[in-house]
Formats: structure tokens, sequence, C-alpha cells
């Protein structure tokens, strides 16, 4: 019975079943994977009727028409893609073409012998049940964007540290969409298994030129071993035609520390949600989020952090700035079970609305069931504040100068928190080259 | 002065006990027979001798609900077995209705007893600080006092019933005008189905001299209750309004669904308060009310002001959200909100701001006491219209925890949609602190008095908010409401 | 009054008191002196019952009653106030409404009638202005956003008011400047009686210069070293513990 919950999508347009044509088809339990992939894709996409997608909506999407995976891979790989954000960076690089690893593009160089990194087509080919093991815990669990990942993912990576593996370069994804004439979709699947006591950071950046419009659907699987700390640092920048729907879950285990630095620039609809599991004591996250609107674009972040365990630490900033008529959402959920005793979450969600018709929703949410706990969300929204910039017009600074350092400043203090340096450097460029007029 | 000891006496006369109120009057009632269809509107209708327009309003409700069956709100953090609206009886009033008593001395004896045991001296009201009394018992009014009084100020304060058959421009003008017929499944249902409730009306530049109470009581078994509130404060008045509950001890789930709705013009300031102590069923969760209420309030001119201030400690499910629509320039809404849940209760509560005329203020206090094995769930918007240049929110949501198999939950809905408004959420969570606990008992005071005492510390910014009759009667109520949860 | 006979006690399962033996008679006042983690503050908790130490030998004994088996409350009930090195905030209690809680707590135990709001603001008044309190703070929530001097003034008006057995006052001279530690100092001196009975443990000197002790206490890892008269306070004041042979860091 068709639900008022979803929105009917035809994906992919009819024509010769896709899954044939997908890497490692044959593979009985990958095959099983992407049925169920299938099946619970067919519901449809999830309508603003489905609670967690109540401020976004997933219509427009749900009007393209995309051809064939296979046919699109047809039309071609582009020469070229353009320079990525991070190129000037040190280290290992995978870039992903179209949702499919181009090893002319990547350089893996002489990677350390507990550092293992790999794509997924390729592995499905050498060593299937190595990633058995690996995706075999990532079943959708009707989530309904997932389910797509699941049922169509036709390349990603896995990154591997082995336990005490440091690694000092940071290891970098680009995913640059080179779409053709017609709507293109991806739906990445990248894994990350960080051994006891390793400690990495990586980069994911997603970007893509104005054009046909394309859909990324990326899943990221990132589970932090016992003592272990991943650094992740996303920068979006997809060109404005773009959809890009982005779970990114992480499990972590007994002292482990994970930390997120998200910089969503692009697209026309983005969004990132990331859930984050607690798995053993002791362990923190800090989740850290800018946002930057113009135009109609449409911003969202939604978080879930699920303190299954006591003695967990969570911290929480997003902050983001709506220009125009951009739409911002933020729904932060952070969940304390019964025995997450002496669980500390905190969560801050800061918005500047910069023009009249620019809009904030936020749902900052507490589901607390352990009574000794120490757990605090705020929010806010509005305009630069009128003291600030009398201040700063009284020493001498115009209007649109004294926004723009307020801006700079509010957004500056957040990228502070990235660990490594040249990657702080070029989100800071973005965020100023945007904060100048730059559409992404 | 003396309404306070009086109060305080009432209240610690029941102080003691569990649940006082668990017992049933024995009055014949004139019901309508269980289940709803058109002819129980028409019934309902027929007996209050109603004008035709409000039965076809109703009509227009009932079919209207009839198309809402799978409309049933599901997103509230509740759980209860699927009520069967049919099995629920739809009117019941005293006998003596027909007959209305003039005074006091021709209402039923056994109502007046009823009174007595609720603490509710009827027959001392009039000597006791001002505060005129329009009592309910079950659906229908049967004493109102003090009219005399405020109808030298032009001040009308009645039955909704009677206000029906006496201010008919009124109540067609004003009823359903803030909580639409259509509004949501609750209030469809009451809108079709309404048996009595309050009229206020308060006219231009007139300050309510005496604070407005009415005491909703419960009877008759599988009797859903459906008040429907109407208060009107016009231009530059004032009128502070307080509604107080308890209800009989019942095995059965019985259903409650009222609507209250607040049109406050130019300058004028409508204060509501509530204390809602429910039956809330025994410690298992067996029996006790599911209370689904729409309360909404309009400032509908400039300058307005409706304050909403509760303390819900009890009911089995309560699922309520007193809200402020600020149309008028300047206007402004509070919600102050204290809700205990203990052992099986269950409660979602909160409001709605919704922001439209420019330089508009809202103020959110909700303190959230879970206990027991019960869930306690803030859940509030604030929305910002375009239009709302300047406006401010602030919202602050505590939730304080007693023991470790209660939930407490926080879901607060920020839309903002101008940028020159400035919206603030804030919330925690926590619990007792042990060192708390030891200072007091090393004063040599108990632990379950500390609690309450710890506890109405907690809830000062909310108890202040409400008029002297009730902090006291609410901050006894806070302490009996937790007995049994620690130690 | 109060007899403690070797008393053992942890706190995290470490061992804290080692021990420890003190007799203190009624009437008289007992100085309880240490360096930093000698288990002054211990000696303090376990006598009045916070959870959190465990007894794992010894007696403790007041008026022939065994202090160990009876609640907290029922030892403040009975006559054992604990003036609080660190007073506790409670957020929209206030002061007065929790002093009033207190007071009639401890009458209602005795049978007394319980004093009204009228009756017990007369009481606050006569006490409170000799230690220096107005009627503000006593509106304000209890100790929050009081300062150092202004949290201990008001332990000692509850002692006042609560007219204890046996007063144990723990680091009550700690963050008060010379004016603070005269009223309070003037508040437990106007308190000494014969049949009270208090133990002051502090690590100064300076505040038994105005409280003059019966008996000077010297404790260290755990134990009572050393015992002597008030002269036993000057000697520390002169020669430090290290002067005693007990290092502070050792002693820990």
């Amino acid at each position: 019975m068709p639900s008022r919950r979803t929105i009917p999508f035809d994906y992919p347009a009819p024509g010769a079943d896709p899954a044939p044509a997908l890497p490692g088809a044959g593979l009985p339990w990958l095959d099983a994977l992407r049925d169920e992939g299938r099946r619970l894709s067919a519901n449809g996409l999830p309508s603003t009727r489905t609670e967690a997608w109540k401020y976004t909506s997933l219509a427009p999407l749900a009007e393209l028409d995309f051809p064939h995976p296979a046919a699109a891979e047809a039309e071609a790989i582009p020469a070229e893609p353009e320079t990525g954000a991070f190129d000037a960076l040190e280290g290992p690089s995978l870039v992903f073409v179209n949702g499919r690893l181009s090893s002319r593009h990547s350089r893996l160089g002489d990677l350390p012998g507990d550092l293992r990194v790999r794509g997924l087509a390729r592995g499905l080919a050498n060593d299937p049940a190595g990633i058995e093991a690996l995706i075999g815990n990532a079943t959708p669990n009707g989530d309904p964007l997932a389910a797509f990942n699941a049922a169509f993912a036709a390349d990603g990576c896995i990154v591997e540290a082995a336990p005490g593996a440091v690694m000092d370069q940071p290891i970098r994804l680009r995913f640059v969409a080179a779409p053709g004439s017609e709507p293109l979709a991806y739906h990445p699947r990248v894994i990350v298994r960080l051994g006891v006591g390793s400690s990495l950071t990586l980069i994911e950046c997603h970007e893509g030129p104005a054009g046909a419009p394309t859909w990324s659907n990326p899943l990221v699987d990132i589970e932090v071993g016992a003592g272990a700390r991943l650094s992740h640092v996303k920068l979006q920048i997809e060109g404005e035609s773009a959809y890009h729907t982005a779970l990114t879950k992480a499990a972590l285990a007994g002292e482990a520390r994970y930390e997120s630095h998200l910089l969503a620039l692009g697209a026309r609809l983005a969004r990132h949600e990331i859930h984050i599991r607690f798995d053993g004591e002791g362990a923190d996250c800090q989740l850290r989020g800018g946002y930057m609107a113009r135009g109609s674009q449409h911003v969202d972040n939604t978080t879930v952090i699920d303190h299954a365990v006591p003695h967990c630490e969570s911290r929480e900033v997003y902050k983001g700035v709506l220009d125009d008529t951009a739409r911002g959402v933020f729904q932060g959920k952070i969940v304390v079970r019964q025995d997450a005793q002496k669980t500390d979450g905190h969560q801050l969600n800061r918005t500047l609305l910069l023009s009249p018709k620019a809009e904030i929703d936020t749902k900052p949410e507490l589901e607390i069931y352990a009574d000794d706990v120490k757990c605090s969300h705020g929010a806010t929204a509005g305009e630069p504040e009128a003291d600030q910039l009398f201040y700063l017009r009284s020493r001498g600074l115009d209007l649109r100068t004294a926004r723009k350092l307020i801006v700079e400043g509010f957004m500056g203090e957040l990228l502070e928190e990235v660990g490594h340096e040249p990657a702080r450097a070029v989100l800071s460029e973005r965020v100023a080259a945007w904060i100048g007029g730059d559409r992404s | 002065m003396s309404a306070q000891q009086d109060a305080a006496q009432a209240v610690e006369s029941y102080a003691g006990e569990r649940y006082k109120y668990g017992f049933v009057t024995d009055v014949e009632a004139d019901s309508a027979p269980p289940g709803l269809d058109h002819d129980t509107i028409r019934f309902i209708s027929a007996k209050k001798g109603e004008p035709e327009w409000l039965l076809a309003w109703r009509i227009k409700a009932f079919e209207r609900w009839l198309e809402m069956e799978d409309e049933e709100p599901a997103w509230a953090k509740l759980h209860y077995p699927p009520i069967d609206y049919q099995d629920a009886c739809y009117y019941s009033a005293p006998k003596s209705d027909s007959d209305r008593p003039k005074s006091l001395d021709e209402v039923d004896p056994e109502l007046l007893k009823t009174y007595e045991k609720l603490g509710i001296p009827l027959q001392e009201q009039e000597m006791l600080a001002g505060v005129a009394v329009d009592a309910v018992f079950d659906s229908v009014s049967v004493a109102t006092t003090f009219k005399g009084k405020l109808a030298e100020l032009g001040i009308i304060f009645c039955s909704i019933s009677e206000a029906v058959k006496e201010h008919p421009a009124l109540v067609q003008r004003y009823l359903g005008s803030v909580v639409p017929y259509s509004d949501n499944f609750f209030a469809t249902l009451n809108s079709a189905v309404f048996t009595d409730g309050s009229f206020v009306y308060v006219p231009k530049g007139v300050r309510c001299p005496m604070e407005l109470s009415t005491y909703f009581r419960i009877n008759a078994a599988n009797t859903g209750q459906f008040e429907r509130t109407l208060i009107i404060a016009d231009e530059g008045s004032y009128v502070s309004y307080l509604e107080g509950c308890t209800a009989p001890m019942r095995d059965e789930n019985q259903l409650h669904a009222a609507v209250v709705e607040l049109i406050a013009l130019d300058d004028a300031e409508i204060k509501y308060s509530t204390v809602q102590n429910w039956y809330p069923g025994d410690a298992e969760g067996k029996g006790g009310i599911y209370n689904f209420v729409t309360k909404r309030g309009a400032c509908r001119g400039a300058n307005a002001k409706i304050s909403w201030t509760q303390v819900e400690t009890g009911s089995a499910i309560t699922w309520k959200y007193p809200s402020c629509i600020l149309q008028g320039d300047n206007s402004v809404g509070e919600f102050y909100s204290i809700a205990i849940t203990n052992n099986r209760q269950q409660a979602d509560t909160g409001t709605k701001m919704i922001h439209m005329g420019r330089n508009t203020k809202s103020r959110i206090v909700s303190k959230g006491i879970a206990a027991g094995r019960s869930d306690s769930t803030y859940r509030g918007l604030v929305r910002i219209q375009p239009k709302a240049e300047g406006a401010r929110n602030h919202t602050q949501c505590d939730s304080l925890l007693i023991g470790a198999e209660c939930g407490a939950h926080t879901v607060p809905y920020i839309e903002s949609r101008n940028p020159s408004a400035r919206v603030e959420h804030e919330a925690t969570t926590s619990k007792i602190s042990e060192d708390q606990l030891f200072y007091c008992r090393q004063r040599g005071i108990d632990e379950e008095d500390a609690v309450a005492l710890i506890v109405n510390g907690f809830c000062r910014e909310v108890l202040q908010e409400l008029p002297m009759e009730f902090a006291v009667e609410a901050q006894k109520l806070v302490a009996i409401s937790l007995e049994g949860s620690v130690g | 009054m109060l007899t403690i006979e070797n008393l053992h006690a942890t706190a995290d399962g470490k061992p804290i008191l080692n021990g420890l033996d003190l007799q203190v008679n009624t009437g008289e006042v007992h100085a309880v002196m240490g360096p930093n983690g000698s288990g002054k503050s211990t000696l303090a908790y376990v006598i009045a019952g916070r959870e959190g130490y465990e007894v794992t030998a010894g007696s403790i004994t007041y008026q022939g009653r065994d202090v160990l088996a009876m609640s907290v409350e029922e030892r403040a009930l009975n006559g054992v106030f604990l003036a609080f090195q660190y007073p506790v905030e409670i957020p929209g209690v206030g002061s007065a409404t929790f002093l009033k809680t207190a007071v009639n707590a401890a009458r209602k135990h005795r049978g007394e009638q319980e004093y009204d709001a009228m009756e017990f603001l007369k009481l606050v008044k006569a006490k409170r202005a000799a230690l220096g309190i107005d009627d503000g703070m006593m509106r304000r929530a209890l100790n929050v956003g009081f300062s150092g001097g202004e949290k201990k003034r008001n332990e000692m008006l509850q002692m006042a008011l609560l007219e204890p057995s046996l007063a144990i006052l723990d680091e009550t001279d700690s963050g008060l400047d010379i004016d603070a530690l005269k009223i309070v100092a003037d508040g437990i001196n106007a308190l000494r009686a014969p049949e009270r009975a208090m133990v002051v443990i502090t690590h100064y000197q300076r505040l038994l210069d105005h409280v003059v002790p019966d008996k000077v206490h010297v404790l260290a890892g755990g134990r009572i070293v050393r015992s002597g008269g008030s002269e036993l306070a000057l000697e520390l004041e002169s020669r430090g513990y290290a002067g005693l042979g007990l290092e502070p860091s050792a002693a820990a």
C-alpha cells in the first residue's frame, strides 16, 4: 500500500537489470545484500511526513530520470577531472570519477606496511571473502537512502589501519562528478577500519561542475578500534544541480576518539547524516560542522549520537551561514541509553541568517534514559549582532566589510579545531572564497 | 492571606494520602448510550437546546473527524493501546440538569458533598478571597458564583452552554476561531461532542479583579470529558484564569479531550494557569486518565499578552501543547511548565510559539521531572514567520531524572525565517546530586522531603508564575507526586 | 559524648583513616589539625555518614549510641552538625525555606510544635544579625552565587539555629578574610556551652587564635599522632608539620 511517508521514485529508470553489470555480481552473499537493498529502495524516497525528513524534501530528486547506471558509465569517463581542492597536500590519494575509482588519477605512493587501502570493485574481484567480512554488518537497517547504496554501489574503497599504525599524512578520497548530458547517480561505499591504538586522518572531498544533475549517495562505514583516533575531514562543494545524500556511520570502541570536521558549501540539496555509536567506555567524539549556503541551496545536517555504554563524551558544534533564499536544517539527536551512566554530551547549533528570505530549521533532540548524566544542547539563530556591527563600523569599517569580518570570525572558530594544518588551510580558503562571493 | 491559608490547609489535609480522590459519587446520570454517530451529536445538541448553527458546526466537525481515521497523532513519545471511540459515552449529566439550580441551595446535596471532599467548599467561596468558581461536574456546570459582582464590570463568566444561549453573537464570532473544528484529531472530536466548559468575556479596559477558576472533575464510568473553554479579553483588559482538576479512582482508562481557546485583543492580557492532578493510574500503570488537550491562544492585537502556566502531575497519558499565535505587533507569549511523571506515567507536553507580528516575544521555561518507570518529553515549536521583524524567543528546558528506569526527552523544533529575529534555546538534563541530598540529610531533613525540596527548587521559576493559592497547592503536589520515587 | 576507637575507613578502596582514636567530652572544644590529605575531612564525613566511605574497622559512639548504625538524618536529628568545608548549592531553594525545613524537622523530632513562617522569621532575624547576614541573603537560593565568606557565615547561622550537641567544623576558616574569620569565630564562641562539644578541623592556627581549644590533636596518615593543649597548635604554627616530622606529602 502506498504510504504518504514515501515518495515514489523509479530508480534506476526502467531498462535492463543493472545488477549483473555491478562488480562482484554472482557472489551469493553480495547478490543477497543487493536484493535486500533493491527491495527496500523500491519503497521510494522518504517524504517530509517521515519525521527524520520533515524539513528536507527529496521530491525534486524523485522527479529526475536517472538512466541505467551501466549506460551512464558507457557515456564515458571524462578525460581529466578538474583540479581538486586538496591536490596540494601530501600523501596517498584516491580519485573517484562518477563513483568509480580512477587508477589513472589516483596515487597511493608507498604506503606503510600497516596500512591497507584498496578499491571496492577490485577487492570484490581479488578478495571477495575479505570484503564480505567487512561489508557483512553494513546491511542498511531499513535506512531509506542507505538501501540505494547497498543495492547500487559500484565502487568505493576500503581503508584499513593495523593495530598501532600511525599515519602522519592524510589519506584523501576525492569524489568528482563529471556528468554528461544526462542525470547521473553514484553510490560509493567507503569502509574504514582502524585497529587498536592506530591513528589516521581521512580527507573526503566531493566535487563536481555545474551541468546536468548528479546524485551522489555515499555511505561511509567507520569502525574506530580501542584507543584509536580518526580525524575525518569532509569538504562538499558539488555543483549547483547536484544532490548529495551522505550517510556516515561510525562505531567507537573503548577509549577511541572520532573527530568529524565537515564543511558543506555546494549542491542544490545536500544532506549530511552522521550516526555515531559508542560501543566501548571512555570513548569520545567531536562533531564539528560548517554549512554555508546561498541562492536556493538547501543544506541538511542530521546527526544521531547513540550513547549505548557509560563514560563516553560527545561534543557537537554546527555553525552555518545562510544567504538569499537558502535553507538550512539541523537535526541533532543524542540518545543516552539506560546503561550509559556518566555520559557527558553537549550540542550546539548556531546559524547566521544574512537575508530576509533565508530559513533555518533546527531540531536538537535529547532522548535520555540514564539518570547520572550531563547533557545539554543549545541553539541560536539570527542575523549578526547589531552591537558587533556597530563596534566594527565605529572603527571605520563599512557595513559590508564588517559583516564579512563577523562571518569570517563566526566560521573561523569552527575551523580552528581541524588538527591537520594544510587541510585546515584549504577549508579556510574555501570559507573565505564563499564570503568573497564565489559560488562554491 | 486567608485564601492562602485555606488552600494550604486543604492541601495539608490530603498531603498524607497517596490518592485520596478515589471515590465515586452516586449520581444517577442521564447519559447518552455509548457510541458515536450523527444521532449522538444531535442528542447532545438537543439536550443542550442549542441553536441550529452550532449543531451544523458540530456535524461538520464530526464528518471531518470521520475522515481523520488515520490521523490520530502518532508522533508523540506515548504508548497506549488503541482507543475504541465507539465504546465511550459522550454525554452524561447529573439528573437535576433539566431543572438547573438557581442557587447553591438547590444544588444536589450529593454533589455538594463531593466538592467538600475535594476541598472546594463552594458555599464558603464567596467569603474567600473573591474567587468565583464555575464547577464542572461531569459535563455540566452546576453552580456559578460571583456573577453579580462580575456583571457590574460587564464581565461575563458562565458555562459555555449558557453563553450559547445568552451571548450567541460572541460565541459564534470566536468559537473555533483559534482552534478550528478541523485542527487535529482530538480537537475535531471535541468540536463534535463538547458538552460544557467555561466562557469568559472581559470588556474593553476592564481589569478582572479576581482570579476566575474552574474545577474539573471526571465522574461516571466510561464518560469521556470534552470541555470547551473560550476566553476573550477585549482591548486593554486583563484576566487571570485558574483551572484545577482531580478525578476519582477508576480502572478503565478515561478519555479526556478538551479544547481551550484564548483571544487577546489590543493591549489585553490573559494569564491561564493549570494544576492538573488527575488520576495517574496505579503503580503498575493500570487505569488513569488519557489527557489529549488542545490549548491555544491568539494574541490578535498589538501589545497583547498570553501567558500559560501549567503544573502537570496527573494523568496516565498527557498530550498537551498550550500555544500562542503572536499576530499583533509587540505581542508576548509565555509558557511555564512543570511536568512530573512517576510510576508508569507518560507525558508529551510543550508549546508552540508562532511569531507573526513584528517585535513579538516569547519565553518558554519547561521543567520536566521523571521518576519511576515513566517518560517525560518536552516537545515544542518556535516558528518565526518572515514578517516577524525583530522577534525574540528564549527557551529553557531542564529535565531531572530520579532513578535509573525513567526517561527524559527534549524535542524542540526551531524554524526561523527572519534574520532580525533572535531565537535561543537551551536545555539540560541532570539528576539530584548525592552532595545535595547529603547536605539536606545532614541538616536532619529526610530523603523524601529533601527530594521534594530540591525538586521544588528546580521548579521555582515556574512555581513563582502561579497565583499564590495555586503555588502552595502545586508545591505540595510536587511532593505528593514523587512519593515513593526514592529510597 | 563522642568516642572514636581504632577507626579505619576507606574511600574508593583506598585506606584514609588507619586506626584513629578520639575522645571528646561534653563542653569541650577539640581542634584536629593536620597536613593536606591526612584524613581530616574524611573523619568529618564518616562521623556525619556521607556515602562513599567504608568503615572497615573500629567504632564511633555518640551519646552512648553506635553512630555507624544510624542514617545521616538520624545523626543530624540527634544533634550531630557538620559545617561543610564546601557548602552545597541547591538552585531554586531559598535559604530561608531550607532553614525552616531543617529547624522544623528537628522540632518535630523532639516532639515540639513546628514554627510557622512568622515565628521562624523572628527567630532567624535575632540570630542572623550577629553573623552579618542580611535579609537579602536569606531570600537567595541556598549557597548559589554566595561568596566563600557568605557560605561559611550561612553554615554558622544554620548551626546557631539547629543548636547541635556535637558540632564538627570542617575547615570553616578556609577562604575567609580576616574580618569574616572574626565574625565566624565569634559565632562559634557564642555557641560554646557546657552541654555542647565541638570538633574544629583546621589546617592553620589562625582560627584557634580566636577559638581557643581545650585540646589539640594532630592527624597524620589517618591517625592521631600527637595530642596536647592549645600550646600544641602554637608549636605547629612556628615549626610547621615538617618540624614535627610530618612531611605533608609523606602523610598523604
